[in-house]
C-alpha cells in the first residue's frame, strides 16, 4: 500500500455508499499514487462502478471523502486532470469521428493533437466516418479517444474492453501500456483476472461493496488460485498433495481430490509424477467469484 | 496527414487556455455544425413551415387585401409562419438534449471542464442561430411571393423577434433535460400547434374573447405580435415587455434548476 500524501493521484477514506437499502460500497479506503497502473477488480455488483462515479464526482458518498490529486473531484475534473471512459454510454450523431474528436479536444486546456488521439486509438481509417454508422468495437475506442484527447493525469476506465473483439482488445492494452509508459495514472475496472495480472501493477479486490485484497497481481492471482485440478486418487497424504509444486492447497472428497493451483502447469507435472495412478484428471479455471465469495467469507468469519 | 484539411478540420490546440468563455466557442461550432447535419430538423424545423407557408399563401399571392384588412396574404403569413417556425426552431434544442441524454453523453460533459454556464450558452447560442434561419428561409420565401418591406421594419421586427424567443431558449433546454426522447417529439409538436394557435398565428383573434385574455399572459402571443410589426402593428406595450421579461426570468430559472438537477457535480 503506497504511503498517502499530496502525490496521491486518488485518495478515499471510509467510502460508503448506499442505495436505499442496499450498500454499494462499505467504507473503502483506496490510495492511488502517480503513475500507478490500479485493477479495481470484482465480480458484478462487487460496488466498482459505483466507486468510479465517486471518484468522478457523479455521485455524492454517504460516508467518507474522496480526493483527486489532493482536491476534490470536481476541482481536479475542472482543472481537465481527468479523463474517463464510462461503463456505458453512447456517442452524439452527426459529427464524424475526427470532428467529435475535436470538440472533445476542445472543452480542455492541453489537450492532444487530434491526429494523436486518433492514432493512440487506431481510428485513422476511421476517422471520417459518422458516428452513428460505428460499429461496437469502434463505437469503444471512439469512447476511449474521448477518454484520452483529454491528455488526462488520471484515466478512469470503467469495464473498458467488454465491448471489445479481440483484435480490438489487444491494441486496447497496447495503447494502455503507451499511456502507463508516458507517466499517466490508470484506474480500471474489470472482471477479468488475466487483464489485472497482464496490465496492472497493482490489483484491488472487490467484492460485495469491501475491498477484499489489495497487492500485485500475481499475488491475488496465486491467493485466489488461478486454477483448480480436480482428479480420482485414493490414495495420496493431502501434506503431500499441498507441498507439490505450483499448488496452493489441497482437499480430499471421498476419492476425489481438489488442488488449487497458483501454477496450474506445474501442479500437473508434478502431480503426475508422483501419483501416476491419478485418473479423472479435469483443470478447471477458479471462478473469480466463487474465489471472492471465499475471500469474503474467509474476511467475515 | 495525408489527408487534406477539411473545412471542419478541428483546431484543438488554438482553442486552449483562453478561458471557459473562448473554450466553448468550438463546442458550439459543432453543435451548430450538428443540428445543420440532422435531416430531421430540417425537415421538421425548417421545411414544415416553408411547406405550410407555400401551401397557403400560393393560392392567394394576388390577394392583397386579406379579409378587407389591407393586408397582403403573403405578408400575413409569411409573418405568422416566422413566429411559427422559430418558436419550433428554438423548442427543438430540447429535443436535441433529450436525445444527448439518452446517449449517456450529457453524463460524459458531466466529467469535462465544460462549465454549466458555458453549456448552457452553446445551448441557447445554437437554437438561436437556427430560429434565425429558420426565419431568413421564410423571409426569402416571402420576398418571391412578392413581400416587400421597408429595411427598417425588416430590422424592427427581426430584433423584436429575436427578444421575444427569449422564453422558448429556456424552455427548451429545461424540456430537454425533464423528457426523454420518446415523450419530447409529440411534446413539442403539440405544444408548439397549441402556442402557435393561442398566441394567434393562424388568425386575428378577436379583442375582448376567453381566448383573447389568455393569450396576453402566453409568450406566444407576443411572438406574433413582434412579427406583426411588419403589418403595421404596434411593437409591444409595457405588459408585452413584462410578460416576456416574467417568462424569460422563470424559465431560465426552471431550466437552470433542472440541468444542475441532471448534472450536478459534487
Amino acid at each position: 500500500m503506497s504511503s498517502p500524501g499530496p502525490s496521491d493521484a486518488i485518495e478515499a477514506r471510509t467510502l460508503t455508499k448506499r442505495y436505499g437499502s442496499i450498500e454499494a460500497v462499505r467504507g473503502i479506503d483506496l490510495d492511488v499514487a502517480t503513475g500507478e497502473t490500479v485493477a479495481l477488480l470484482g465480480p458484478n455488483g462487487a460496488g466498482k462502478s459505483t466507486t468510479i462515479d465517486m471518484i468522478l464526482g457523479l455521485s455524492r458518498p454517504d460516508g467518507g471523502a474522496v480526493t483527486v490529486f489532493g482536491g476534490t473531484p470536481a476541482a481536479a475534473i475542472d482543472g481537465g486532470m481527468v479523463g474517463a471512459m464510462l461503463q456505458s454510454g453512447g456517442l452524439i450523431r452527426d459529427l464524424s469521428v475526427r470532428e467529435l474528436i475535436g470538440m472533445v479536444a476542445s472543452l480542455y486546456p492541453e489537450p492532444l493533437e487530434v491526429d494523436d488521439a486518433l492514432a493512440l486509438t487506431g481510428l485513422e481509417e476511421t476517422a471520417s466516418q459518422r458516428t452513428q454508422k460505428l460499429s461496437g468495437g469502434q463505437t469503444q475506442r471512439v469512447r476511449f479517444a474521448v477518454a484520452l484527447v483529454s491528455n488526462p493525469r488520471l484515466l478512469i476506465l470503467d469495464e473498458p474492453t467488454v465491448a471489445m473483439d479481440v483484435e480490438g482488445r489487444r491494441s486496447f492494452w497496447g495503447t494502455m501500456r503507451e499511456l502507463a509508459s508516458r507517466g499517466k495514472t490508470i484506474v480500471f475496472a474489470t472482471h477479468y483476472l488475466e487483464e489485472a495480472d497482464d496490465y496492472a501493477d497493482r490489483a484491488v479486490l472487490m467484492a460485495s461493496g469491501r475491498i477484499v485484497a489489495d497487492g500485485p497481481p500475481t499475488r491475488i492471482k496465486a491467493m485466489v488460485g488461478a486454477r483448480t485440478i480436480r482428479a480420482t486418487l485414493p490414495e495420496g497424504e493431502l501434506r503431500d498433495l499441498a507441498a507439490l509444486p505450483g499448488v496452493s492447497a489441497a482437499d480430499r472428497h471421498g476419492q476425489a481430490i481438489v488442488l488449487s493451483c497458483s501454477d496450474s502447469d506445474r501442479a500437473i507435472r508434478a502431480l503426475l509424477e508422483r501419483f501416476p495412478e491419478a485418473r479423472d484428471i479435469e483443470i478447471v479455471a477458479a471462478g473469480l467469484e466463487e474465489a471472492f465469495l471465499e475471500l469474503t467469507a474467509a474476511e467475515s468469519s | 496527414m495525408s489527408e487534406p484539411p477539411t473545412a471542419a478540420e478541428p483546431r484543438a490546440r488554438s482553442g486552449a487556455r483562453r478561458g471557459s468563455v473562448v473554450r466553448a466557442l468550438p463546442y458550439t461550432r459543432f453543435e451548430l455544425l450538428r443540428t445543420l447535419r440532422n435531416r430531421r430538423f430540417f425537415v421538421l424545423s425548417l421545411g414544415f413551415p416553408v411547406v405550410l407557408y407555400f401551401l397557403i399563401a400560393g393560392p392567394q399571392r394576388s390577394n392583397h387585401d386579406l379579409l378587407g384588412s389591407g393586408i397582403s396574404a403573403p405578408l400575413y403569413y409569411m409573418v405568422g409562419l416566422v413566429a411559427f417556425g422559430t418558436m419550433s426552431a428554438m423548442l427543438s434544442s430540447g429535443a436535441r438534449i433529450a436525445t444527448e441524454r439518452a446517449a449517456g453523453w450529457t453524463r460524459q460533459l458531466r466529467i469535462s471542464p465544460l462549465s454549466p454556464r458555458a453549456y448552457f450558452r452553446a445551448k441557447v447560442l445554437t437554437a438561436y442561430l437556427m430560429a434565425l434561419l429558420s426565419m431568413v428561409v421564410l423571409y426569402v420565401c416571402g420576398a418571391t411571393l412578392g413581400v416587400h418591406l421597408p429595411a427598417d421594419q425588416w430590422l424592427k421586427m427581426t430584433a423584436l423577434l429575436v427578444i421575444g424567443l427569449a422564453p422558448f431558449a429556456a424552455a427548451g433546454i429545461a424540456l430537454g433535460h425533464l423528457l426523454t426522447p420518446d415523450s419530447i417529439g409529440p411534446a413539442l409538436g403539440g405544444g408548439v400547434a397549441l402556442l402557435a394557435f393561442v398566441g394567434g398565428t393562424w388568425f386575428p383573434l378577436t379583442s375582448g374573447s376567453v381566448l383573447y385574455s389568455i393569450a396576453q399572459y402566453i409568450p406566444s402571443y407576443w411572438l406574433v405580435q413582434a412579427s406583426h410589426v411588419a403589418l403595421g402593428g404596434k411593437a409591444w406595450d409595457a405588459q408585452g415587455w413584462l410578460v416576456v421579461a416574467g417568462w424569460t426570468v422563470a424559465l431560465t430559472i426552471l431550466a437552470r434548476r433542472v440541468y444542475i438537477r441532471d448534472t450536478a457535480r459534487l
